[in-house]
């Protein structure tokens, strides 16, 4: 069956309204407009934007659809749910020490202190999120600026650049993480530090993908036109190169956020991560994994909303990949 | 200051001696001695997850989109998304139902051993009978990640031109598959395998926590949050050992499997 694949790809190309795509500069979140097809070509083609495209084509796949609405959900739970619950998450119960779910106006039970798990959840759950999707966004955008200067300036920096980021490859991230967290500043907003020591040492992998990914496209012909126009290294950069590599970029902040995710709670489960009184996801499976197998429900909870917010998380990362790469197949035809 | 240094670095090239706990004990013991443990608990389980995770992967490959292709891929997708310590707990929590259903412990969800277990085979046989769950557990794990990527790198290789040939000289199906398309599948796969060797030591550390082995992975965090500097330097270069180890057996691998990579 994954034969005929290659002759399907042809025949699609040639029934393609917007044929130019694969050949064509102008990737997505450059001026959309001017990818349709010349009137020419194919006169009764119904016009479709390379926007409309991409939109089209990640709606064809169910779970990354499923998923994109699961996480606006739990957003929208994260934030509006406690507004609604009795219990706010710093608060304690001192009638009930582990409630099972159910008891009294405890939806799902209370912990050791007697605070509401249903609370620490939503409280957990939007921490979990912020710091998964600040991660993200911070390591892609490091890792496309470097990537894409590296690539573009070369010489000495490249090599210099390159040198740091296989260092950074090689280094245990976790052990170094916990060290510094461990040493660090304890406080409110100690979890700030955490945000940017994980895009610290998330970005270098992604910054190779780029760099060579861009190391092609500063070739191409409008590359070498901005140069010659005497344009600025840095705007043609974020002008030239960065939108045309952006696909990549999307995908890589996507999936980005499920790594961030799971290191955060991998860290906050040894105690590295979000300290007490504030919480996350790994926080309270911490908590709730000592004492899992009397008082399942404080585990339970947080745990099942980690596990859903990871699968979501690589449900969209598929999805997108899939809607922005021109010579994906799985995504049906054009 | 620098004269501290060197004679810290003194003891450790000159003596192998990496320094003591605040405590009092001395990391080389705590490291030779723990690293075995580690290397136990992980052993059974990261071979049963090569094995089934590349045969799952080579098997959903041949059967793409059919039934027992989109199980396995929501499965695995599902295990990818799971972090160890919730797995392990997952299944502690469900063995000691059914160890409760049974009546009896059927299942051990902690410690490596019974205390006071004397005699080689009974210490042996105790140490299996620990070690099913944690077993699961990493198998489980292993196996997540390793299918999917043989299963893309074999959906690759079975749309390839010399397995088309090979079944056009008359070739039988599994014998094109297995002998064509699974072995040029497998080179990217060995050196994905040859670098989890270097985890083998250090990569346990919440199945570790979870099912109560005192290995590498628990030494490691321990003396973080011990601030033990002396052991955190220790674990620290232990993996960085490791690492290279895995990245040579990667290479090392790649050139048995693939005849192209020739070293002369």
């Amino acid at each position: 069956m994954t034969q005929d694949n290659p002759m399907r790809e042809v025949i699609a190309a040639q029934n393609d309204p917007v044929g130019g795509l694969t050949s064509d500069p102008i990737a997505a979140g450059t001026d959309a407009a001017t990818t349709a097809t010349p009137a020419a070509e194919a006169p009764r083609a119904k016009r479709v934007t390379q926007r409309q495209l991409i939109r089209r084509r990640f709606l064809r796949n169910k779970p990354a659809v499923v998923g994109m609405a699961v996480i606006l959900a739990m957003f929208a739970m994260a934030w509006v749910v406690p507004n609604f619950l009795p219990w706010r998450y710093d608060q304690l119960d001192n009638n009930a020490f582990y409630a099972p779910p159910g008891t009294g106006n405890h939806l799902l039970g209370t912990t050791q202190a007697g605070a509401d798990v249903l609370a620490l959840t939503m409280r957990g759950l939007s921490k979990s999120l912020i710091i998964g999707f600040m991660v993200a966004l911070l390591q892609t955008s490091i890792a496309a600026l470097v990537g894409s200067s590296v690539a573009y300036i070369g010489g000495v920096y490249q090599t210099a650049m390159m040198w740091i980021v296989d260092l950074l490859l090689v280094i245990p991230s976790f052990f170094l993480i916990a060290i510094v967290t461990t040493g660090g500043p304890k406080g409110p907003h100690a979890w700030l530090l955490l945000v940017v020591l994980l895009a610290f040492f998330g970005w270098p992998l992604s910054s190779r993908v780029v760099r060579s990914m861009s190391m092609s496209v500063k070739e191409r012909e409008y590359v070498q036109a901005a140069k010659y126009m005497g344009l600025s290294t840095t705007k043609t950069l974020i002008r030239h190169i960065i939108p045309n590599i952006s696909s990549m970029l999307i995908v890589d902040a996507c999936l980005g956020v499920g790594y961030a995710i799971l290191a955060e709670a991998g860290l906050s489960f040894f105690g590295f991560g979000v300290q007490a009184p504030d919480t996350s996801l790994g926080t309270l499976i911490a908590e709730g994994q000592q004492t899992a197998t009397t008082f399942p429900w404080i585990f339970l909870a947080p745990a099942t909303f980690l596990v859903i917010l990871v699968m979501c998380v690589n449900a969209i990362g598929d999805g997108l990949r899939d809607a922005l790469d021109p010579n994906s197949m799985s995504g049906g035809r054009a | 200051m620098l004269q501290r240094y060197v004679t810290w670095l003194g003891n450790v090239f000159g003596h192998w001696n990496w320094g003591t706990s605040p405590k009092g004990g001395s990391v080389n013991e705590e490291v030779s001695r723990r690293m075995w443990v580690s290397l136990r608990l992980m052993l059974p389980g990261w071979l049963l997850g090569v094995v089934l995770g590349v045969a799952i992967g080579a098997y959903t490959a041949t059967k793409q989109y059919k039934v027992s292709d989109r199980v396995a891929t929501a499965f695995t997708l599902f295990l990818i998304a799971t972090p160890s310590f919730v797995l392990g707990t997952v299944v502690q929590i469900l063995a000691i139902k059914f160890n409760k259903a049974v009546g009896s412990t059927v299942f051990y969800v902690s410690q490596e051993q019974t205390a006071g277990t004397a005699g080689f085979w009974n210490l042996l046989l105790d140490r299996a009978h620990h070690i099913i769950l944690p077993t699961l557990v990493l198998t489980l794990l292993g196996l997540s990640s390793l299918s999917r990527l043989q299963r893309n790198l074999m959906l690759d290789s079975l749309g390839a031109d010399y397995v088309r040939t090979a079944r056009a000289k008359g070739l039988r199906r599994s014998k094109a598959v297995v002998k064509h398309a699974l072995r040029t599948a497998l080179i990217p796969t060995g050196t994905y395998i040859a670098f989890q060797v270097s985890g083998l030591f250090l990569g346990a550390t919440y199945t570790e926590r979870i099912f109560g082995y005192n290995g590498m992975g628990i030494y490691g965090v321990s003396t973080i949050s011990g601030l033990d500097i002396n052991g955190v330097v220790a674990v620290t270069a232990f993996g960085g050992v490791c690492y290279l180890v895995g990245a040579t057996l990667a290479d090392i691998f790649v050139a048995i499997l693939d005849p192209r990579v020739r070293l002369s």
